[in-house]
């Protein structure tokens, strides 16, 4: 013990890892009435981790060749040991880090983490979501299969919609004219080194901002201010041992869901993989429906909604582009007096509800082929997405907001 | 402040939790670092190869590929098997004390058959590749030179059953690799049915 | 709180029209009777493959030796599926005939096989393989209901012998029947079940990890259980020093 005692003196002369710890983590005061919602920041963390250690390892084996990808994946498969556990782990990986991004998104717009002090943390969370988005159209090519080479065609080609530049832009994307092997080597760059190194990065900044405002909670009020003697918050309990304990609940109970996913249902009914990515990419054949991946298809849904103008798709990838984007905005656009869903009157509760319909009702049309009917709903559902942004300023300020307590809530 | 906090269960859970988690790590990791071993690609290129020793001419060698590596399997002519027991006080390891072969090829010329060595076909000494030198006494090789092998990245010198000479940077013989007769002219390497598939 | 077990019921009615709405596809498919754990019917499907698909087809991620998951030592693979001198025990299953051969005679390379069903399921493959039927406009003279002017001629019409499309129209409505013109030397039933024995084999190659999927799945989600309890009632403990 002595010996450790001097180790941790010898560092703590030459870098600051006593008071590092204290701050972020063993004095670190979270306020103590967390609910379930609270699990999913802990848990984009233990999926980043996950992402990352499988990822190496497939790297080890997967080909960025046109000609090998394809078949380099099926090499993991079967021929590494235990190749086809680290592949599934990656793709169950994929999906799960989106599912958990949402809820913690929906954590945030419900109990109004994204307003003042935190609207820079929002920020960098919502940076952290469009990287992440990069990143999983990035690998998604790199299987190779029909659905990846597609996928990647038509997105890259919304680029080139873009006037006067759009043409230049999705050539310089590629590399080529054609979406091809040349491609599928900077997306191999891009998925492995480049932008984990950002979201990483990133995941930092987002943790120290966090750390430096302190946690929001279900009520949605301040804990610092109240503080006993000492300047600790009331409300407020260390991170460590009661959250790290808490959190480790949360990432058993979601390994549990991961591993029912990972070894019973990994292409989870064609969702997370898709039947037609077994077939290997041929640039000469379209698949009869092609949809992107679960995760973008809100956006997808509210491209195929806004219908060409003046000859060009333009309009709809500036809907889409606009739909992930106006995130950015919510500090600004929320006039509400309180923050949380709790204490928020009845309109705000309906505009929220109307969101999430739209948002998973757009996300069930993006992956169904554009029927009249279908274009029609997905109309009225990029209406309602977009009017709980845009008439939020409004909405909010005339919500009857119940009073918020003086002191969180805890039984 | 009500109810006292009871230490001991609290030490249990905290134990229990603990190691349980750690066997989970310990699970969750195993995949990843057997995943490093050998693939059934690697395990199929390296896997034994059947060669026909029928064709090979007395006094000349053959190379094979077996797990990527070179291996030699010469047919030595009476001559050659004459001259290999004269030349003892030269050698590093004239007895093959040094276990770089299968149990069965532990004996004067190191091979199931006399006339026929297998050999890996890699110097003991960093790993370059000999070259073969059958011929007696060249001029560049020297009087005493009775056919074998010169290494030409070091100078190592290797005599017809493989065995290192005396004052060369290799330290020990050559490695006979497993391998055994499936006829009279049909030789495997790498698999013995003595657990010596490598 | 209730607000939210609102939005909940809200978002799970939403997904489940959308989780079965996917399974849908158009056409109507035969039930393949798959069954990974019978490995006697694996057995007589890899025969039939290698006899059959595998002199155009190849399933190059295969390989032979892999076959001891569904109980074939090295020696019966070489002996049942009459392996050539020169193919090793270890290499992957190759085609007989050369890719762009093929391509000449059929118009399209034969897929090949590993992963087919991975992108066409195993009711798919079930009823492909039964719905050829004697095309006089095709130049192989052949096509098949499930997949509409296929390039892949019958090659196990000697087995199931040759089957006629009858379209029937009774007022106004269609139906369409695949009726036997010539039996081969298989009885109906015979064949279905030896091509229920090669959808076996084909799905067993698509993943053919599967099973130990299954069985690690099940010791991992029961060790998780455990650790879930174990955590959980720490986490209990530890909180009741919060008030």
């Amino acid at each position: 013990m002595n010996l450790a005692a001097k180790l941790v003196g010898w560092i703590d002369q030459r870098f600051p890892l006593v008071s590092t710890v204290k701050a972020h983590v063993t004095e670190y005061y979270a306020p103590k009435n967390f609910n379930f919602w609270y699990f999913f920041g802990s848990l984009a963390l233990l999926v980043l981790v996950i992402q990352i250690v499988s990822g190496i390892f497939l790297t080890m084996n997967y080909k960025p060749d046109a000609l090998f990808a394809f078949a380099s994946v099926e090499y993991i498969m079967r021929d590494v040991q235990w190749g086809w556990l680290l592949r599934y782990i990656h793709s169950t990986g994929a999906s799960m880090f989106f599912v958990v991004i949402y809820l913690h998104m929906f954590r945030g717009l419900m109990y109004g983490s994204y307003r003042n002090p935190r609207e820079l943390l929002w920020i960098v969370g919502m940076i952290l979501y469009l990287v992440l988005m990069a990143e999983a159209f990035m690998g998604y090519l790199l299987p190779w299969g029909q659905m990846s080479f597609w996928g990647a065609q038509v997105i890259i080609n919304l680029f080139s919609s873009v006037p006067v530049i759009g043409p230049d832009l999705a050539i310089l994307i590629r590399g080529d004219y054609v979406v091809s092997d040349i491609t599928l080597n900077r997306f191999f760059a891009l998925h492995v080194i480049a932008i984990p190194l950002v979201l990483v990065l990133i995941v930092v900044v987002h943790l120290i901002a966090l750390h430096e405002v302190g946690s929001n909670n279900p009520d949605g009020v301040e804990i610092k201010k109240y503080k006993d003697a000492n300047g600790k918050p009331l409300d407020g309990i260390p991170f460590h041992p009661y959250y790290t304990i808490k959190d480790g609940v949360g990432a058993v109970g979601f390994l549990i869901v991961f591993c029912a996913v990972l070894f019973f249902a990994p292409d989870m009914g064609g969702y997370f993989l898709e039947y037609n990515n077994f077939v290997p990419a041929n640039p000469m054949k379209t698949p009869e429906h092609i949809a992107p991946v679960w995760y973008f298809t809100p956006y997808y849904a509210i491209l195929r909604a806004v219908p060409p103008m003046f000859g060009s798709q333009f309009p709809g990838v500036v809907a889409m582009g606009v739909a992930t984007v106006i995130f950015f905005f919510l500090p600004w656009l929320d006039r509400g007096k309180v923050k949380s869903i709790r204490y928020r009157g009845p309109i705000y509760k309906i505009f929220l509800a109307l969101f999430v319909v739209s948002f998973i009702g757009l996300g069930w049309l993006g992956l169904m082929p554009a029927t009249p009917a279908y274009t029609v709903i997905s109309r009225v559902l990029a209406v309602i997405y977009f009017a709980f942004f845009l008439l939020m300023p409004w909405y909010t300020r005339i919500d009857k907001c119940k009073p918020e307590p003086d002191r969180v809530t805890f039984k | 402040m009500a109810d006292k906090v009871d230490h001991s269960k609290r030490r249990w859970l905290f134990a229990a939790t603990t190691a349980a988690g750690g066997v989970a790590a310990a699970g969750a990791g195993a995949p990843f670092v057997l995943s490093l071993m050998p693939s059934e690609r690697a395990k199929a290129a390296g896997a034994p190869v059947e060669v026909d020793i029928s064709a090979i001419a007395p006094g000349t060698m053959i190379s094979v590929e077996w797990q990527g590596k070179p291996v030699w399997i010469v047919h030595r002519t009476r001559q050659m098997l004459d001259l290999l027991a004269k030349h003892d006080a030269d050698l590093a390891d004239p007895a093959s004390s040094v276990p770089q072969q299968p149990d069965y090829c532990n004996n004067p010329t190191r091979s199931i058959k006399p006339e026929f060595l297998v050999v890996l076909g890699i110097c003991t000494h960093l790993g370059c590749s000999p070259t073969f030198r059958p011929e007696v006494a060249p001029a560049d090789l020297g009087s005493n030179w009775a056919g074998g092998w010169f290494c030409p990245c070091h100078g190592s010198r290797f005599d017809l059953a493989a065995r290192v000479f005396k004052g060369v940077p290799a330290p020990t013989n050559l490695i006979i690799p497993p391998h055994k007769y499936l006829s009279d002219t049909k030789l495997l390497v790498g698999d013995d049915d003595k657990g010596g598939a490598a | 709180m209730k607000t939210i077990k609102k939005l909940c019921a809200a978002v799970l009615l939403l997904v489940m029209p959308a989780v079965a709405g996917a399974s849908g596809a158009g056409m109507h498919l035969d039930k393949a009777p798959v069954n990974l754990q019978d490995l006697a019917s694996l057995q007589r499907g890899v025969k039939l493959f290698t006899s059959r698909c595998l002199a155009c087809h190849g399933a190059s991620s295969m390989r032979y030796n892999r076959l001891k998951d569904i109980g074939m030592t090295e020696e019966e693979v070489k002996k049942k599926l009459e392996l050539p001198e020169d193919v090793k025990i270890g290499s992957t299953m190759q085609a007989a005939m050369d890719p762009n051969s093929a391509k000449l005679a059929y118009g399209v390379a034969p897929p090949d096989l590993s992963v087919i069903s991975r992108s066409r399921s195993a009711d798919w493959l079930y009823t492909y393989l039964r719905s050829f039927h004697l095309d006089k406009t095709r130049a192989s003279g052949w096509n098949n209901t499930v997949f509409p002017n296929v390039g892949m001629p019958h090659v196990l019409a000697d087995l199931q012998g040759e089957l006629e499309l009858k379209i029937e129209k009774q007022a106004g409505h269609e139906t369409r029947k695949l009726v036997l013109a010539t039996p081969g030397t298989l009885k109906p039933a015979e064949y279905d079940a030896a091509i229920a024995d090669l959808t076996n084999y084909l799905v067993y190659m698509g993943e053919p990890a599967k099973m130990v999927r299954y069985k690690l799945g099940m010791i991992v989600l029961g060790f998780l259980f455990a650790l879930f309890v174990l955590i959980f009632m720490l986490k209990k403990e530890v909180w009741k020093d919060i008030h």
